[in-house]
């Protein structure tokens, strides 16, 4: 914590004879105080505020901490390693982050995945949203103070590790789409196992809105904070469940539906009432949503076929550029690629939500209270190493 | 699936799925077949600027426009006020040493309106490597602002009208040329 308060009061009195009430500047009532890196729940993300008292006044976000330059270092390697490393922003949600780059992969270099490879990788995509979101709701938990909403989605999130273990062989980071499909098929008795995990995790979703959402103090500290209007929204270009929670129904499942995603049937989860409660309710309810859609992928997956097409060494296309996009657990995650023909891509932009949420922070932090800044800041379904990239 | 069971929110609407009130009618658009809207948003932007705008590519729900630097600002308020792309999802710099210039492209959306909602507009324009410099669009698309600062660090692409052609992600004692510039290459690479 530092502070913005001068020594020029004491001064200008020592250099007067007589006592002299010198009146403070506005600046001189203002407090910088600094939040993160290493605050607890920030993450790997500073931001300052300057506090007017109790009512923060002004907010400058200072991302950076953990940018590894990822869009750099791909123009390195050919598109098949870069799999690896681009999963490393959010390890836990992984096969969303390479999902996208996969599809833009696929229409550089025309590669047609089988169906069954669609349908997996829509499972493990699923998978992966709810261990995310499950994550990012244990945090909100601790934020306000409530350790049990900190135990049980992390001892849930075990749930759909243990599903992506079997599925891909690795608890957090699986490398598991690659262009043209996956990398390998479900094991024996993996549905019956996910359809057994999924109802009992529904069970669990009644229970944590009895702990959780209808507990008076986390409703006191969440409604009506921190609105963020719909217009305020769109302006903003805010993405997944920020967007969402105030009143604007946007979700690339929906909007651009992208390899199996136009067969399911599922409803956009949105809300009006634009707070941070809205914010927080939103990810509740799309989990629930990604049961019903897990159901019917399993129920709807061919029973048998290839799970990804043949691909030649050091797969390369006709010289272009592609944007493709998927909905996260964080919004819309998009990739550009530029390919100049040769197996290394020739740039890499990687779009994704934090870093466009972030743009929200000091709009809705500018004004409200400090003591609320928690609550604001984590509703932003915001991650500090997937904005740095 | 219990997705309308009896849980407390404090709107009861909130789990509907009605559309949301504006669309493609304002602008006189329909989705038909493939490329039938792109095609008329492309009509559109040619019989509005003629010679001023060059279509780089229509594929399905993708368009890239390429402007010149002096013609930009006109081209993205008409595109915000007409076409109604409300907001940019990204904005990417690529250096390119051996034309001698930097392209910077500007994706933009639309939330407002659902037919196009699938839709993603490139709009495109170029600078030289000496000096490089272009106007902000951060007056018509608020969502650019961080978006083009980084662009500033991490290609030195000035941006005319920002409030903060300032660092963002490198860190603070950064003295190096700008990373995403080709001529930077990581060490032992």
């Amino acid at each position: 914590m530092s502070t913005e308060f001068s020594n020029e009061t004491l001064k200008k009195d020592s250099s007067n004879s007589g006592l002299q009430i010198v009146k403070e500047s506005e600046e001189d009532r203002l407090m910088t105080l600094s939040v993160g890196p290493q605050h607890p729940g920030s993450g790997h993300f500073r931001f300052t505020v300057k506090v007017d008292g109790d009512y923060i006044v002004h907010c400058d976000p200072d991302p950076g901490y953990v940018h590894r330059g990822e869009e750099k270092m791909c123009e390195y390697r050919n598109f098949i390693q870069n799999i690896p490393h681009l999963e490393r922003p959010v390890i836990h949600d992984s096969n969303n982050i390479t999902y996208s780059y996969s599809l833009a992969v696929e229409e550089l270099t025309n590669i047609q995945v089988p169906r069954r490879g669609q349908f997996i990788r829509a499972i493990a995509s699923e998978l992966n949203r709810q261990v995310y979101t499950l994550y990012w709701l244990a945090i909100y938990g601790i934020f306000l103070g409530h350790s049990t909403m900190f135990m049980w989605p992390t001892g849930d999130r075990e749930l759909f590790i243990d599903l992506l273990e079997m599925l891909t062989g690795a608890r957090v980071t699986h490398a598991f789409n690659i262009p043209g499909g996956v990398r390998n098929d479900m094991p024996v008795g993996f549905s019956e196992k996910c359809l057994r995990n999924i109802s009992y995790f529904e069970k669990r979703l009644v229970e944590y809105e009895n702990i959780f959402y209808n507990n008076p103090l986390m409703r006191q500290r969440t409604e009506g904070v921190g609105l963020l209007t719909k217009e305020d929204a769109i302006k903003l270009g805010v993405t997944g469940s920020v967007l969402r929670a105030s009143n604007t129904p946007y979700d690339i499942r929906k909007a651009e539906p992208y390899d199996v995603y136009n067969e399911i049937d599922f409803k956009v989860q949105y809300m009006k009432s634009s707070d941070c409660f809205a914010r927080a309710y939103v990810p509740l309810l799309d989990m629930r949503e990604s049961c019903y859609i897990m159901r019917q992928l399993l129920d709807k997956i061919p029973q048998s076929g290839e799970v990804r097409a043949k691909l030649q060494p050091n797969p390369k296309g006709p010289a272009g550029e592609a944007y493709r996009r998927v909905e996260s657990g964080r919004g819309a995650l998009g990739y550009y690629i530029i390919s100049d023909g040769t197996p290394k891509p020739y740039r890499v932009k990687i779009s994704v939500g934090s870093f466009r949420n972030m743009l929200a922070l000091p709009h809705l932090l500018v004004g409200a209270k400090l003591a609320d800044m928690p609550s604001i800041y984590w509703a932003l379904n915001y991650w500090p190493v997937e904005a740095d990239r | 699936m219990s997705n309308k069971g009896n849980h407390n929110v404090n709107d009861p609407k909130a789990n509907s799925s009605t559309k949301i009130e504006p669309s493609g009618a304002q602008i006189g658009i329909k989705q038909d077949d493939a490329l039938v809207l792109e095609n008329l948003i492309v009509n559109k932007l040619v019989s509005k600027f003629g010679d001023k705008i060059k279509i780089a590519y229509t594929k399905p729900l993708r368009i890239k426009v390429e402007v010149d630097r002096s013609d930009i600002i006109e081209v993205a308020s008409f595109i915000k006020e007409s076409l109604l792309f409300d907001h940019a999802e990204s904005v990417a710099g690529t250096d390119y040493p051996k034309g001698n210039y930097i392209e910077v492209v500007y994706h933009l959306g639309s939330y407002t309106v659902d037919e196009l909602g699938a839709h993603v507009l490139a709009l495109a324009t170029r600078t030289g490597r000496e000096d490089s410099s272009l106007p902000s669009l951060v007056n018509i698309y608020k969502s650019v602002e961080y978006h083009e600062r980084e662009t500033f660090e991490m290609l030195g692409v000035y941006f005319e009208g920002h409030p903060r052609n300032d660092r963002f992600l490198l860190p603070e004692d950064w003295a190096d040329i700008p990373p995403m510039r080709k001529e930077f290459r990581i060490k032992g690479r």
